[in-house]
């Protein structure tokens, strides 16, 4: 038995603010629909509604010919809900939280248990059920949310978002779990800021301001692209400082860079010859590819920005006469009996970008905070612009623009007091300091917000300003922690168009994320699993490593989950 | 190094301020709490209800009730029959006071005999009951002397005691109380205010940002005693402009004298605040410490209750507690044109206490960041 | 679905979050903390540093006559075991003494003391000065004072005269006017106020703030099951820790229990109903930790403290603020808990103290819920 929910006309208001507008569309049984859009879109709340947790204004939610909402009897039976921040008690047990949402779901006692095995096999957390939920790994996180919103076996799954801030093997494993849920004849919705999962699923909802744009199977959107994606490759010198030309030319829609190559997607009418050209100025080759869903989307949504940074552009060379900005040796950390990283060693020149990627827990913040000086180190050496930060004169931290995981900007003060403050902290004064205040409120669009607390901010504009204030005082160096968690594609690229800018400069950046075609971007890959760095290369190598017969062209994710399932065996990949 | 201090501090100043909602409770609380305190807690008692069982029906168990029902300290008389009714009206707690005037009452005062009255007090009510007895004492003192003085027994008087309450000649029980609610209700506010900023930026993350930035840990903390510092000297203003234009409460010492203990008490508080935090990782745990912490300190603090009253060695614990210090100081400011020479006994103690505190919040804060 | 298993789910549905909360609270330090470290140490500050019986007093004498009858007094000033006497010949020092606190009070014995009393000249013959900036002493320090001169002076004139009105007193159920045994019922009101209103306003807060409540609103339980649900374990907590703490004023401070413990245990609860809704209130009404711990301080635990009628009597308090009082619950309590010591079962007392805590508790439940509908939207 399939089931099917219709939307119709469903509108939401919260005050002045409009989150939905007039939707239609039909959510069916035994599919994965996915849905889409930009921050603020109205995904969330649309979420809410279908979870009964809030009612709509106008319109009306079906499932199988019945009114859904907060009034439904059984709407706790109809739906399971996972939200954003998925409401795990951080002080129960894996097992303990289980037993909480069964009971609360009125399950059956002496179905429970074949019930919990089977949730804990599919999810992989048999061995860990004594561990408490907050001390698990992010990703085991997300998939303990997803058992505890399964339990009652709704005919609707409703997953916000499920894998934000999840590694790449993780999101394979939590795929996988859904895919067979629907094979069941649920209906799911998973919303995502990844498209490369939008392309995946059965249909997909694409919202954007409020109003649905799209409604369909990802590849009818895709296809509208047909012709329109190519590859340019052999750039020779900087493929960085190719795609800010190609993104200038009038017929280019999109671009990113894709290892030593750039992806580009031509305008509707965009005709050849103009890229070509350019292409063939520095010698390279062009060559047809199939459109991605992501091409589609940024087409949808009007595309990609253009290749500039006014940041980048105002800003001076760096001067720093030595090569390796960046540097640790052996760097380990010990937390009791736990080894957080273990032997780590690498360093990273000027004007590179490094990523620093691995699995949720494999030691990537510990290395991070160890550099940045905000860990003491058990042993090894951990330096950036050949000091150790700990104990260097605070002049020495001035080189360090730092960009934390959470933004982590002053919630009870105005945009421009954020500025103002992180301006003064870092020394700049008088008139300088007002210039760079007004260059970053120019560049970032912020002048609209300058009274607003950085909480009310949109989630774009929120690590736009997180980076404005890592870059107030010019560093030379830039650590940016999981900077894109959670933003949407249009952003994201908009962030890369800062960091390539600054990268061209002479900015050293260390990078840590889990979106793959963020790694496109690092000059190289340092791959971190379990406290040990397992590879160390360019994205292109590290493909070329993982390649087989099978596979002869991996995606840097196929990449990824090969190199950390060759270190251990596939069944305790969990941990 | 300066500079940065500043900006800092700068911060600080607007954090604290830019929330609406805890405006309105630095700002509102102390003065709602000011008002409803100061007037509420009272050692003396008024509006009192007696009971009251005359069995005489003579004319000076009459001229007896007459003046009780006159005094100022009572509400109202409640006339019973029977020794049942007036054990359940004070079982029920109806009443503060019994009163029991036997038959033979005029009888005795006529013949020149003591005549008895029978008080009977309510024990649960302690403090209340006993200052009562005394109002009802000097009724039945005074009675007797017009008594004594109308059978010409001691015409000639007889030598008295001449009877001055100095700094606070009425005694009025507000002076104390709103004097001492402008240390207390500082130091409760400044001590949540201090010990909640640093877990906060821990909770939020900004921790990091700050310490990756050229900030010192000695800046850090000078700039975290900011907040607390400003919240107790406004707090603590308030109070006492309150306390001046409110209550009509004399400040006769130099007002710079009060405000340079007032600065001296906020540091001891503003160290012990930091001293709490940097054990807390959470908002929650530095909450439940502040109270863990501040509970004892009002207790022998003195503001409830006489420290001589205590046992010796809580004396002497509440010599550590800058509390006590700043309640003495301020009475003596207040009421006593206190000088230098009689605040400092008490003021070096709170600087010793904000030497010790601060330097140790520094040194764990430092520790933490290594 | 028959009625009894609807019954069957929705107190197993209820039994689940009641055990959660349980569990969190056995794995959280602070809350076990609250409620069974702060109660012995409030306790036993109450039981020894907090005395309202004013002994020791400080006091200074001061001889400036050198008579018989002026040492005679002076000597009598040094006998009393209420007085702590610092003796001093001059009266500029007795003052500078006064000044500085150093005593509460001192008396002053004239040159011409002898002459007064033996001639029987009416009018002072001593001067007591109290230090008025502490006036609950100095009322204490001039009663005693004037005391012991009233005294030496009936011991001189031979046969005691015994004064016209012959006024007894007779203390019930505290006949030696112990502070402390008022005093810990007191205390034991103030840690419930801390556990069902400070604890459960920060617990609900907490909850809001990770996310979980959203959470729990999209599983069956209604928003009513889970507050109560959330509360009871709370109610507990509430009532293990009245019962230590009645253990101790018991055994370790020797307060006697006249009533039942049944009463006590049954007040206790009727209490936790107001208590836990104004938690529940607050953490309703507040947007965040900071701002629910301060409401929590300044509307539960200095009211508590200061509004209750523990160490200040109520009806001395103005009318206004004695209409503050109503809407304190623990007015209630503390008057109940020392009935319930030191009298007994007054059950005409307790019917109606229980009634009104009831009432409070309702109009913070109700207030309560009308807000908390609106908190997702």
């Amino acid at each position: 038995m399939t089931v099917s929910v219709s939307i119709e006309g469903v509108s939401k208001h919260f005050d002045e603010h409009c989150a939905l507008k007039e939707l239609d569309a039909n959510i069916r049984g035994g599919r994965l629909t996915g849905l889409v859009g930009p921050d603020g879109a109205g995904k969330t709340t649309l979420m809410r509604l279908l979870a009964g947790l809030m009612s709509v204004d106008t319109g009306s939610l079906k499932i199988d010919g019945r009114e859904l909402g907060p009034h439904t009897s059984d709407i706790h039976q109809l739906t399971g809900y996972m939200p954003q921040r998925f409401g795990l008690y951080e002080d129960l047990t894996v097992l303990e939280n289980l037993k909480l949402y069964a009971d609360l779901r009125g399950l059956d006692r002496r179905m429970t248990s074949g019930l919990f095995e089977r949730l804990l096999h599919f999810t992989g957390l048999g061995s860990f059920t004594d561990r408490l939920a907050g001390n698990l790994s992010g990703g085991m996180k997300q998939k303990l949310g997803l058992a505890c919103a399964l339990m009652a076996r709704p005919q609707l799954l409703l997953l916000d978002e499920p894998s934000v801030g999840v590694d790449p093997v993780s999101r394979q494993d939590l795929w996988d779990m859904v895919q067979e849920l629907a094979g069941e004849g649920m209906a799911v919705v998973w919303s995502t800021a990844y498209l490369d999962e939008a392309e995946r699923c059965d249909e997909v909802l694409l919202l954007e301001e409020s109003e649905l744009v799209y409604c369909g199977a990802p590849a009818d959107l895709t296809r509208r692209l047909q012709g329109r994606s190519y590859l340019a490759k052999n750039l020779g010198g900087d493929r960085r400082l190719w795609l800010t030309r190609a993104l200038e030319l009038p017929s280019v829609r999109d671009g990113v860079i894709q290892g030593a190559a750039v992806r580009l997607v031509l305008g509707r009418d965009g005709s050849l010859d103009e890229i070509s050209g350019l292409v063939e100025s520095v010698g390279g080759r062009l060559e047809a590819v199939a459109p991605r869903f992501e091409d589609a989307f940024i087409d949808l949504l009007g595309g990609g920005p253009d290749g500039h940074s006014a940041i980048a552009e105002k800003m001076e060379p760096v001067e720093q006469a030595r090569d390796i900005m960046v540097e640790c040796r052996d760097l380990s950390k010990h937390f009791g009996d736990f080894t957080a990283t273990d032997g780590i060693s690498f360093s990273v020149h000027k004007g590179e970008i490094l990523g620093l990627l691995g699995p949720n827990g494999a030691g990537k913040s510990t290395t991070f905070k160890m550099l940045c000086g905000l860990l003491k180190p058990s042993s090894g050496v951990a330096e950036v612009v050949g000091l150790d930060l700990r104990h260097s004169p605070s002049t020495a931290k001035l080189q360090l623009g730092y960009m934390a995981q959470k933004f982590s900007l002053y919630g009870l003060m105005s945009v421009q007091q954020n500025l103002e403050f992180f301006s003064g902290v870092y020394g700049l004064r008088g008139k300088l300091r007002r210039d760079r205040i007004q260059e970053m409120i120019d560049t970032f669009e912020l002048q609209p917000y300058l009274a607003e607390s950085p909480e009310n901010l949109p989630l774009g504009f929120k690590q736009r300003m997180a980076l404005a204030c890592a870059l107030m005082h010019r560093p030379s160096v830039l650590f940016l922690d999981e900077p894109t968690s959670g933003v949407d594609p249009v952003t994201r690229r908009e962030f890369w168009t800062h960091i390539t800018g600054l990268v061209a400069k002479g900015v050293t950046v260390l990078v840590t994320t889990h979106f793959m075609d963020e790694a496109e971007y690092c000059d190289r890959v340092a791959l971190v699993n379990r406290g040990q760095l397992i590879a160390l290369d360019s994205p292109d190598a590290l493909k070329a490593s993982a390649a087989c017969a099978a596979l002869p062209d991996p995606t840097m994710e196929d990449a990824f989950i090969r190199l950390i399932e060759a270190q251990e065996p596939p069944s305790e990949h969990a941990a | 190094m300066l500079y940065r201090l500043q900006m800092s501090v700068v911060k600080e100043i607007l954090s604290l301020l830019r929330d609406p909602a805890s405006r309105r409770l630095l700002i509102g609380a102390p003065i709602l709490q000011t008002l409803v305190f100061s007037t509420a807690a009272t050692l003396e008692v008024s509006n009192a209800d007696v009971a009251l069982l005359n069995q005489d029906a003579g004319r000076w168990s009459y001229e007896y009730v007459a003046r009780v029902i006159g005094a100022r300290f009572v509400d109202e008389i409640v006339i019973v029959q029977s020794m049942e009714e007036m054990t359940e009206l004070i079982d029920r707690r109806q009443v503060l006071i019994g009163l029991h005037l036997q038959a033979d009452f005029s009888r005795d005062v006529e013949a020149g005999r003591p005549a008895s009255v029978q008080v009977i007090l309510d024990g649960r009510r302690a403090n209340a009951a006993q200052v009562a007895s005394g109002y009802l004492a000097e009724i039945s003192a005074t009675l007797g002397v017009e008594l004594e003085q109308r059978d010409g027994v001691s015409a000639r008087g007889s030598p008295g005691v001449e009877l001055r309450h100095w700094f606070n000649p009425n005694l009025h029980f507000r002076w104390f109380i709103v004097t001492s609610l402008s240390a207390l209700l500082t130091m409760m506010l400044t001590l949540v205010t201090t010990s909640l900023s640093i877990a906060q930026e821990r909770e939020l993350g900004t921790f990091d940002q700050v310490l990756v930035s050229p900030l010192n840990s000695a800046e850090i903390i000078i700039s975290k005693t900011v907040p607390g510092l400003m919240v107790g000297v406004f707090v603590g203003l308030l109070i006492v402009l309150i306390a001046v234009y409110g209550f009509g409460v004399p400040l006769t010492s130099n007002p710079l004298l009060l405000f340079a203990s007032l600065l001296l008490f906020l540091f001891s508080v503003v160290g012990l605040g930091l001293a709490i935090s940097a054990f807390c990782q959470t908002q929650q745990q530095a909450i439940l410490g502040v109270f863990i912490g501040t509970i004892p300190m009002i207790l022998i603090s003195g503001f409830m209750t006489p420290v001589e009253n205590m046992p010796v060695w809580l004396q002497v614990a509440a010599e550590l507690s800058p509390l006590k210090h700043m309640l003495i100081i301020i009475q003596g400011c207040f009421l006593k044109s206190w000088g230098v020479a009689e605040i400092w006994p008490h003021a070096w103690p709170m600087l010793l206490i904000a030497l010790v505190t601060l330097s140790f919040a520094t040194v764990v804060v430092k520790s933490r960041l290594e | 679905m028959s009625r009894v298993s609807k019954t069957a789910v929705l107190l197993r549905r209820m039994a689940a979050l009641t055990r959660k909360e349980s569990i969190q609270i056995l794995r959280d330090p602070s809350s076990l903390v609250i409620a069974f470290v702060l109660p012995p140490i409030l306790l036993f500050l109450f039981a020894f540093a907090v005395s309202l019986d004013v002994k020791h007093v400080p006091f200074a004498v001061v001889l400036e006559g050198n008579g018989v009858k002026a040492h005679s007094l002076a000597a009598a000033y040094s006998a009393t075991p209420y007085l702590d006497v610092v003796p001093v010949r001059d009266r500029r020092i007795g003052r500078e003494l006064l000044t500085r606190g150093v005593v509460d009070g001192f008396v002053v014995i004239p040159q011409d003391f002898d002459e007064r009393v033996l001639n029987q000249v009416p009018g002072a013959a001593i001067q007591v000065i109290t230090d008025g900036s502490k006036p609950n002493s100095a009322n204490f320090t001039a009663a005693y004072a004037e005391g012991v001169f009233q005294i030496w002076l009936r011991g001189e004139a031979g046969a005691a005269v015994a004064p016209r009105i012959d006024q007894r007193q007779r203390v019930w159920f505290n006949p030696e006017l112990e502070s402390r045994r008022v005093l810990l019922p007191g205390a034991i009101a103030i840690v419930m106020t801390m556990i069902g209103t400070l604890l459960t306003s920060l617990v609900v807060a907490r909850e809001w703030e990770r996310g979980t409540m959203e959470a729990l609103m999209s599983t069956p339980p209604s928003m009513l099951e889970i507050i109560i649900s959330k509360l009871l374990p709370y109610f507990a907590l509430g009532l293990i820790a009245t019962l230590g703490c009645v253990l101790m004023a018991v055994f370790l401070f020797s307060v006697p229990l006249q009533g039942s413990l049944i009463a006590v245990l049954l007040l206790s609860s009727v209490f936790l109903v107001p208590a836990l809704g104004q938690g529940l209130l607050i953490s309703t009404l507040a947007k965040n930790q900071f701002v629910a711990a301060q409401a929590a301080i300044f509307s539960g635990f200095m009211p508590a403290f200061l509004l209750s009628g523990f160490i200040y009597e109520i009806d001395s308090m103005p009318t206004l603020v004695q209409w503050i009082t109503q809407v304190v619950p623990a007015r209630y309590f503390v008057s109940s808990l020392q009935t319930v010591f030191l009298t007994g079962d007054v059950w005409a007392q307790f019917r109606w103290d229980m009634f009104a805590m009831l009432c409070v508790g309702a109009l913070f439940f109700s207030i309560t819920l009308a807000n908390s509908h609106k908190r997702l939207d």
